[in-house]
């Protein structure tokens, strides 16, 4: 028992070692030129996002309209930092200062609302996050106002975005795999048999949320050190949408459904770009019939995971023998 | 010794009154039932033990280790922490998680490593997780569930899922377990094998028990003491040899359904 | 006081818009408890048909008025038909996200096909063109329009809900939808209907704003949406009256924000005022508190 968890976490490692190996490789060698790396950043600022929003809507079933406005509070804080201090300590300094504000923020907002249910709650969080953006717009001597932030240092390269994003998924998966997540979950399934069973449904809602909204600021983060261009509108409504899509179309409950449905949706505006809206209106078909014909997304709330993927394939072998007895 | 001492309770809904000053006392390992016809306020009982609805008066009072601790409009999670388990009549399992997970979210209460700890899989996660998994094995077994530990909790049969339900309620370490009609949908011979288990339990347990049931044999054969209950308020009391030849108890129940009494 | 009388009729003026839209919001929420979200964009819609009648029809406003507010009920009830009625006993969040879809789809989709680039209505001729000074109050001929307009749809929604047979229908599906079918109500009907009043209000609001405001384009309602959404909250979700008060109300705070404050902070204040009534009353003004049965 305890070698195979043993054997499992190695084989994990490697298989995360190999990843960043291979992609470095094909950054020195310049086969990831700067425009594929750019849609490997988006991908995996999305990601963030998503797996993120994924723990508060996917696996404890608080639908939030709101995680634009995390980002924000992150991509702003670091950028401001980074602006100020222009060094790589800099920037880690200002990424953790992003996410701890906006789980800061996550805690303010989240404890009153959270209260709230389904629609409600999607509503306030959307009102918030529009309130941030407002604020941001306004508050001119610290963020420039609606003209944005220019100039922040770049310091992302494949190996900070590769620990931002694989240190999330673990993260969240270690949480989501824990007494805590599975009380989360719980409270998706049934609020009140969770509070008979003692759950405290608050308590965890709002560590989900503020959770959340952490890694938001880390995307948030990310984002401003790559992009090295901030303002207020590009976290707009329809950046809450956007990550709500991914999470939708890669399942709610799935981590691993979330990253290949930001891997696919990338690829898929990647090859939309010349067309904005043409892009949106595939968006918008993608989710209503997603919701009409496979409501559960690609993966539903299962990760994908080697044991799953033999089962798969030793059922398409027992279909083909079948077939021929 | 009392457990429980239930004074006065009394709910409204609107003008109806659906409990109107009930008095109800649990002494230390006992059995005992609450019958009544359909909408006399069973479950309504229930809810207001567990903190599921705020009663409009009257006082719920748990004695433990010597000390009165009143816990009427507790949270229900609250309630649950201080030693209150419950099942449901209308089965109310997280349905799509597997068995296993549903009796170690019940566990939740009692597990002690940090949020930190959680996020990093740190020794103390995996020794206690261990034992969660462990304990869970221990519990299912007792129901005879634990071959089905990694099925989805809605694919058990509808016996099983009671079953199931009883062993949540265990899993978070109860000292007062209430029952929400746990043979309803069996046959005589599921009924029989749940009596026995019912027994078992609080004996190994150590729990002392309120049941509310519609099979009037389960009720009459394991309870000790029983309430009766009509029109929200209780109308008797007593062993289940009195509450048999009890008048109103009878005209309660003819004038309900027959077949019942 | 005299700026403070003409902010008020500005107010109105907005806030007549607002609970156009806000009745629909709060009809269909009603009916099927969901918050159409594209209902922000039938209104966005009913803007251009009004347009193009308008300017490529010629046709005078009431004309495009009436088919405005008609195509508009069409495609309420399709958008009904293709996109919620196959999710009637779907999770509610499924449901949410697909009218989230259907609003992107209204959107991008106008978008794409008469740019994104903001029209304007034609200038207004008669009539239309006229404004009133009442001492130093200056009234548009066409705040009195909105006005007399919303007066008018408000009063024939109450007739229609108070005394046909279809709205007694909507108040009892709205009230206990299974008990309502049990009574021989077609539910799936009702609904269609549902949608076909709100949406037809919507269309109205739409040309109202367009000859008001003069400019549209293809992302207007999302944010008049969500302030008609704040509206029908404010008055409680699924009262008809609570939408009108909650509309005049979200159109007067705005008014008085841009006017006394920051016109900045004026959607802040609206999403604030949201969030403080989702706190303190969910329920809205006129609303009930309701207790899930266990």
């Amino acid at each position: 028992m305890k070698k195979s968890i043993n054997g499992s976490t190695l084989k994990k490692f490697i298989t995360l070692a190999l990843t960043f190996a291979i992609v470095q490789v094909l950054v020195s060698t310049n086969i990831i030129n700067d425009y594929i790396f750019s849609t490997l950043a988006t991908i995996c600022i999305n990601i963030i996002l998503a797996t993120s929003l994924n723990l508060i809507t996917g696996f404890t079933g608080q639908f939030s309209l709101g995680h634009a406005g995390f980002m924000s509070i992150g991509a702003y804080t670091c950028a401001i930092i980074t602006l100020r201090n222009p060094t790589m300590l800099g920037f880690v300094i200002g990424a953790l200062a992003g996410a701890m504000l906006a789980a800061f923020i996550g805690f303010f907002v989240g404890l009153p609302t959270l209260r709230l249910k389904g629609d409600y709650l999607a509503i306030a969080t959307l009102g918030m996050s529009e309130i941030i953006r407002i604020l941001f717009i306004n508050l001119d001597s610290v963020t420039n106002g609606a003209a944005g932030l220019s100039g922040i240092p770049q310091f992302i390269n494949w190996g900070w975005l590769f620990v931002f994003t694989a240190g999330t998924i673990i993260l969240l998966n270690n949480f989501i795999k824990s007494s805590y997540g599975r009380a989360c979950i719980s409270l998706r399934e049934d609020e009140i048999a969770a509070e008979s069973m003692g759950i405290n449904s608050t308590k965890y809602k709002v560590i989900a949320f503020v959770t959340g909204a952490f890694f938001a600021g880390i995307a948030g983060a990310v984002y401003s050190s790559y992009y090295y261009f901030l303002e207020p509108n590009l976290f707009n409504f329809q950046k809450s949408i956007d990550i709500l899509v991914i999470v939708v179309l890669g399942g709610l409950g799935s981590l691993s459904g979330s990253v290949i449905a930001a891997i696919l949706l990338a690829l898929i505006s990647t090859y939309l770009q010349s067309f904005p809206e043409l892009r949106m209106v595939i968006y918008a078909i993608l989710l209503i019939v997603i919701m009409l014909f496979r409501p559960q997304g690609i993966m539903g709330s299962k990760e994908l995971s080697l044991t799953v993927f033999k089962k798969w394939t030793r059922g398409l072998r027992d279909k083909k023998n079948g077939g021929v007895a | 010794m009392p457990i429980l001492t239930v004074n006065k309770l009394t709910k409204a809904f609107g003008g109806l009154m659906a409990v109107s000053n009930v008095n109800i006392q649990l002494k230390h390992g006992e059995l005992v039932g609450l019958i009544g016809p359909n909408g006399a306020g069973k479950t309504t009982v229930f809810n207001l033990l567990t903190g599921i609805y705020q009663p409009t008066s009257g006082t719920i009072t748990l004695h433990q280790n010597n000390e009165d601790i009143a816990i009427q409009g507790l949270k229900p999670y609250n309630v649950c922490k201080r030693g209150i388990a419950r099942t449901f009549q209308n089965i109310r399992l997280f349905k799509d998680l597997t068995v296993m997970d549903n009796v170690r979210i019940a566990m939740n209460k009692n597990t002690n490593y940090n949020l930190l700890q959680a996020f990093a899989h740190t020794k103390a996660y995996s020794t206690e997780e261990k034992e969660i998994l462990d304990e869970s094995i221990e519990l299912l077994k007792i129901l005879k569930l634990e071959h089905k530990k990694d099925e989805l909790a809605k694919n058990l049969p509808y016996g099983e899922q009671r079953h199931l339900e009883i062993v949540r309620a265990l899993a978070t370490k109860p000292s007062i377990l209430l029952l929400d009609e746990p043979a309803a949908g069996m046959n005589p011979a599921e009924t029989a094998q749940l009596t026995e288990t019912i027994y078992w339990i609080k004996d190994n347990f150590n729990l002392t028990i309120l049941l509310i049931e519609h099979d009037m044999s389960l009720v009459m054969k394991i309870c000790e003491r029983i309430y009766v209950l009509d029109y929200g308020m209780v109308i008797a009391e007593g062993i289940p040899s009195e509450i048999k030849s009890n008048k109103r108890v009878i005209e309660a129940y003819l004038g309900e359904d027959t077949e019942n009494a | 006081m005299e700026q403070f009388l003409q902010q008020l009729i500005n107010g109105i003026s907005l806030g007549s818009i607002y609970a156009l839209i806000a009745l629909g919001y709060t009809m269909v929420y009603g009916v099927i408890k969901l918050i159409n979200f594209a209902h922000g964009d039938v209104y966005m819609l009913g803007a251009y048909i009004g347009y193009f009648c308008i300017t490529n029809l010629n046709l005078g406003f009431f004309p495009s008025l009436l088919i405005s507010m008609l195509v508009c009920a069409l495609l309420g009830a399709t958008i009904e038909k293709i996109a919620y009625k196959p999710l009637r006993n779907a999770s509610r969040i499924a449901v949410l996200i697909t009218a989230i879809g259907v609003s992107l789809f209204l959107e991008y989709g106008t978008m794409f096909f008469v740019k994104p680039d903001p029209r304007s209505y034609p200038p207004l001729t008669g009539f239309m063109a006229k404004t009133f000074r009442v001492g130093n109050l200056l009234i548009t001929s066409q705040q009195i329009l909105i006005i007399i307009i919303t007066v008018v749809l408000m009063i024939a929604l109450q007739l229609i809900v108070k005394r046909t047979r279809i709205g007694k229908a909507m108040r009892a599906v709205s009230l206990d939808g299974d008990a309502a079918q049990l009574m021989g109500i077609s539910v799936d009907r009702t609904i269609s209907f549902t949608f076909i009043l709100g949406s037809a209000l919507a269309g109205a609001a739409g040309i109202l704003v367009g000859i008001y405001y003069n400019s549209i384009n293809p992302l207007m309602g999302t944010m008049p949406g969500l302030k008609a959404f704040v509206a029908a909250v404010f008055g409680g979700i699924g009262i008809i009256p609570g939408a009108m008060i909650g509309g005049y109300f979200i159109g007067l705070v705005e008014v008085m924000v841009s006017g006394y404050g920051n016109s900045m902070y004026r959607d802040a204040v609206v999403f604030a005022i949201l969030i403080i009534i989702l706190i303190v009353k969910p329920s809205g003004l006129l609303g009930k508190e309701t207790r899930e049965k266990v």
